[in-house]
């Protein structure tokens, strides 16, 4: 009995409260995300976005959460029953599930598992499942012409993240996220693979279905897409998915290229902040350039998304994975 | 020559640093939205809202019945009848007037030989049914009696200029 305790249940209840540390502040994160897109959104188009619920808005996603939960969830007689509720409830924890890996500080971290980047690319890849699900079982034009659109736009991008991730990998000789972070002390990878982040940035855009590529999602042309039979908590899993990848795509931007939880200069005053705080700020960086990205270009045409995928992403990241390692056994610089 | 400086504002992003650098210029500009109900526009004096009917000073109803503005309304949303008060003078029995007929024309007030019905600065008066809009005498007398400090203001604002 007592090594029942010791053996399984123990450690079970730990991981469970780990979990619940990591899932909890995230979900609030993400509620808080939808606020701030607003909320920036409407500065740049100069409005004063959400200010009704709560002081300048600040319980709106508490309201729309409410008013989701209580809506009635219309399954389409159509529709295939049980992967039509299966395919938000995929969306939403393969979302959830990449967090494991993710460093927040030096040994923050649930899961140190000396393959985090596959980990972490094996999660994003398995994300396209639940909205070719999504569209397939909806048996509806709208959502299943989104969810191909969605499931080659999220391939297509996918290989030119793979291989800028391979630039990454041999300039820091190994899997480990904390690794990889630890090995851009004092220069970030963002700054000799300036190109290869730049790309990375666009290509996240595009794999996680947002602005300027959200081509799956287009009211104009697809009604709006693989989640057009969804209402109440099924859409709000799908959007919370959404949003959730958002974050774990700017979480993997920074651990790849800047720096992690690493401060900017490993100087006075910048070292007195904890490498946690670091790690949040940079990603608010880069979720910034997500909402401003979406609030600065139109929608690309699906032809010219393919374009940009192959014909040039593609053939850059491939021509810098051929640079990068020339250059590091030319210069005898390979990380041992 | 041109064909490279092409490429490299293509390969430099030019156009998109333009752009994102306009937006963010942007953020930081003042809004041009009003938080609406807690800030309000400012209003002309010549605004022509709710209607209402004034009265004297001394609580004498300005209206005449000379139904000038009911002959004048292009909605016909106007409707009096009238009859001799026992003082002899000549009163309305009945002053209506179709909200949801209404153009918000302002003739009825230009018409007025008295100032008796005029169009104030409230534009807030949705209602939840239809019944609702019928406006009645009495509604626009309380009307009058709601907003006269500041009809009072706007008519004084606005005589230099009739």
């Amino acid at each position: 009995m007592a090594e029942i305790w010791s053996d399984t249940l123990w450690p079970v209840i730990v991981i469970v409260f780990y979990v619940l540390v990591i899932a909890v502040p995230l979900m609030l994160a993400m509620a808080y995300l939808t606020y701030a897109e607003r909320k920036i959104i409407g500065a740049i188009q100069l409005r004063q976005g959400p200010m009704t619920v709560g002081p300048y808005g600040l319980l709106q996603p508490l309201a729309d959460g409410a008013k989701l939960f209580f809506k009635e969830t219309v399954i389409p007689t159509g529709s295939n029953k049980i992967v039509f509720v299966l395919a938000p409830m995929v969306t939403f924890v393969l979302a959830l599930v990449g967090w494991a890996v993710i460093p927040f500080g030096y040994g923050l971290v649930l899961a140190n598992i000396n393959v985090g980047v596959l980990y972490l690319f094996a999660i994003s890849s398995l994300g396209v499942y639940g909205i070719i699900m999504a569209g397939w079982a909806s048996n509806s034009r709208y959502a299943f012409l989104g969810a191909l659109r969605s499931s080659a736009q999220m391939v297509s991008y996918e290989i030119a993240i793979g291989l800028i991730i391979i630039n990454v990998l041999i300039t820091a000789g190994s899997l480990n996220l904390s690794e990889i972070v630890l090995a851009q002390t004092g220069l970030w990878y963002a700054i000799p693979h300036f190109p290869m982040f730049m790309i990375f940035i666009v290509s996240i855009l595009a794999e996680t279905n947002r602005h300027p590529f959200d081509l799956p999602e287009d009211e104009a042309t697809l009604v709006t897409g693989y989640n057009v039979e969804y209402s109440s908590m099924t859409f709000a899993l799908f959007f919370l998915g959404e949003y959730m990848n958002m974050i774990l795509m700017s979480a993997i931007a920074v651990i790849l290229f800047l720096g992690g939880w690493l401060p900017p200069f490993a100087i006075f005053p910048f070292t007195l902040i904890p490498g946690p705080i670091w790690f949040i700020l940079k990603v608010c960086l880069v979720l910034f350039i997500f909402i401003w990205a979406r609030a600065t270009l139109p929608r690309y045409r699906y032809d010219q998304l393919m374009r940009l995928g192959w014909k040039i992403f593609l053939p850059l990241s491939l021509a810098w994975v051929v640079l990068t390692s020339g250059f590091l056994v030319y210069f005898d610089m390979l990380p041992r | 020559m041109i064909a490279l400086d092409r490429v490299a504002r293509s390969f430099l992003w030019q156009e998109l640093v333009v752009g994102f650098g306009l937006t963010l210029k942007y953020m930081f500009k003042r809004k041009a939205t009003l938080n609406y109900p807690y800030e309000k526009g400012p209003l002309s004096p010549r605004f022509r809202g709710e209607h209402a009917l004034r009265r004297y000073p001394n609580g004498e109803e300005r209206c005449i019945a000379c139904k000038l503005c009911e002959a004048v309304c292009p909605a016909q949303a106007i409707t009096i009848e009238s009859e001799p008060r026992a003082d002899g003078s000549r009163r309305t029995t009945r002053y209506d007037i179709d909200m949801t007929k209404c153009i918000y024309c302002g003739f009825c007030e230009e018409a007025c030989p008295v100032d008796a019905i005029v169009e104030g600065p409230n534009f807030e008066f949705a209602a939840e049914t239809r019944a609702e809009l019928f406006y009645n005498k009495e509604k626009l007398l309380a009307n009058g009696a709601r907003w006269e400090r500041e009809i009072a203001q706007n008519l004084a604002a606005d005589a230099p200029y009739r």
